[in-house]
């Protein structure tokens, strides 16, 4: 059984106009996706702004419902089973959404008790997490807006990690990292995966990050899986050099191509 | 360690309310100044009105107004604390992190409302003493334990309608928070605080029945002994039993009002992660 199943998902926002709100208007941001996810396993998603990256994550992260189509996430089903499945991933987004004027470790501590940690406990993990990405234990007590938004990025991996979790959902994790950053954050999953054996899902526009981590990648483009494998047999599918003219290939766009974001209402 | 097991899924539940908590002082903490600005200015709003009593030389008007900024000190701070707190993990860009943590709505919700009450109580103690400073409040006669019940009887029921306004944020993320501010607004014009409800037009006089805080300062004028017929008399305070009907309709207004209040939040819910509403921008 796979840690992951997803099969025949399709999400649509709508949105009503007028003055009587009559009009609805409908976007379908996923068009019947199917994938599954081994254990143990760095699956990446890539895609162009509007392709429904993180619509999917959201649906995995149990904040959005689906329309149609059947998630099994570690064995329990979603949305029957929510409960069992929070208590199972973590997830880290694009923008470190933190409260700002807390320390790291207030914000770390108040995450662990949401999720049943002691507080020794969960000191004793974010000072391992964040030593490991190179964050000073001195400094996780200053405020978070006073950290970089690095700092802040490290400090949101701490927090999907602090649990433990099973499965771990990345958003563009490393998006505005300089390249330093960037590294010490690949370098701590790489070995988070060797060590714990945590399954992985990677959404990036970073196409070596996504060789770098990501065992297998799937390609979405407006809202369908256009294609997957791994980054050397897209490479060959598409019959081009790299792994960025294979994007371009399936997405049929380039990932400078600023479409609208997954449109919400 | 995390807890798992029944004995220790037991305690849960303490810890997760013990989040919300330890959260909300934390921040409290972080946002002192703004603390100070706003007990500064519900100190200054309540010795304002306060005040008239004293220019008219009524020391039962004085008290009259003062109970009823002192109430309404009290029962906002506890409405805007829990209708806002949606409101709050938006601006804070937290309220996907939050929804997503395996914790009930009922526990989420439970935490903030006690933390919003022993917040409300203290800066209410804060406004009290503040106000000995501009006014010579003569509580003789007054039946202070009784009126402290009241306080707490009545916050339940303000927390019920806290629970079911603090949908209209997760409802609308752009004009949610607004609207809230107009309910609270509402509440304040229709409750009697500072003059009878009898004095309201006809017309909105029924939207005084639904606010707890009618009831909460019906029964505080009498245990103070202001609430009396005749014009310019203080009694003595009343018996706790005398205001036993304000106080059967404020539990049962707090019954009524917290179930319904989990109830409509959860429905809101599930439409927001439908809808797609349940994001950290707004």
């Amino acid at each position: 059984m796979p840690a992951l199943a997803v099969q025949g998902l399709r999400k649509a926002f709508r949105k009503r106009k007028g003055l009587l709100r009559r009009n609805v208007t409908e976007h379908w941001a996923l068009k019947g996706i199917s994938f599954a996810v081994e254990y143990g396993e760095t699956y990446g998603l890539l895609g162009p702004n509007g392709s429904g990256k993180s619509t999917m994550i959201r649906i995995l992260s149990t904040l959005l419902e689906p329309d149609d189509g059947t998630i099994e996430v570690l064995g329990y089903r979603l949305p029957a089973q929510e409960r069992e499945v929070r208590e199972r991933i973590g997830r880290v987004s694009v923008d470190a959404a933190f409260y700002k004027k807390l320390s790291a470790m207030e914000n770390l501590l108040y995450n662990a008790y949401l999720y049943n940690f002691d507080r020794q406990t969960a000191v004793d993990r974010a000072v391992e997490i964040l030593t490991r990405l190179g964050i000073r234990r001195n400094r996780l007590y200053e405020p978070l807006e006073e950290m970089s938004r690095g700092m802040q990025q490290k400090v949101s991996i701490a927090r999907a990690l602090i649990i433990n979790p099973p499965l771990l959902l990345l958003d563009e994790p490393t998006t505005g990292l300089d390249p330093k950053s960037k590294r010490d954050v690949q370098d701590f999953l790489e070995e988070l995966r060797r060590a714990s054996g945590t399954t992985i899902i990677l959404t990036t526009h970073d196409m070596g990050e996504a060789e770098r981590l990501c065992h297998r990648i799937g390609m979405l483009a407006h809202g369908r899986l256009v294609a997957e494998g791994t980054a050397a047999e897209l490479v060959m599918q598409a019959g081009v050099a790299n792994l960025e003219d294979a994007f371009v290939r399936f997405a049929g766009e380039k990932l400078t191509d600023d479409e609208t974001e997954d449109v919400t209402p | 360690m995390r807890e798992t097991g029944t004995t220790l899924a037991n305690q849960a539940w303490l810890r997760q309310i013990w989040a919300f908590i330890y959260r909300d002082h934390q921040l409290t903490k972080r946002y002192w100044s703004w603390v100070v600005v706003f007990s500064v200015y519900a100190l200054v709003n309540s010795a304002s009105v306060a005040l008239i009593g004293v220019a008219a030389h009524d020391r039962r008007l004085t008290l009259t107004l003062t109970i009823g900024v002192a109430m309404w000190s009290f029962l906002s701070v506890i409405f805007n604390e829990i209708s806002m707190s949606i409101a709050f993990e938006r601006w804070e860009g937290t309220l996907e992190y939050t929804f997503m943590a395996p914790v009930s709505r009922l526990i989420h919700l439970a935490g903030v409302s006690i933390y919003a009450s022993f917040y409300s109580l203290a800066r209410l103690v804060v406004v009290l003493l503040g106000l000995l400073l501009f006014i010579d409040l003569d509580f003789r006669g007054a039946n202070l334990p009784g009126i402290f019940v009241v306080l707490l009887v009545s916050s339940l029921a303000c927390i019920g309608l806290g629970l079911i306004a603090a949908i209209l944020p997760l409802m609308s993320p752009e004009r949610g928070a607004e609207a809230t501010n107009i309910v609270q607004g509402i509440l304040l014009l229709v409750s009697g605080i500072y003059y009878p409800v009898s004095v309201l037009p006809k017309w909105v006089q029924p939207l005084s029945v639904v606010s707890p805080a009618t009831y909460a300062l019906r029964a505080c004028r009498r245990l103070l002994g202001v609430e009396t017929a005749q014009p310019g008399k203080i009694l003595a305070g009343c018996s706790l039993f005398d205001v036993r009907w304000e106080l059967i309709i404020l539990v049962a207004m707090g019954a009524v009002f917290i179930p319904a209040g989990l109830w409509i939040f959860g429905r809101v819910e599930a439409w927001a992660k439908r809808s797609g509403k349940l994001k950290r921008t707004g």
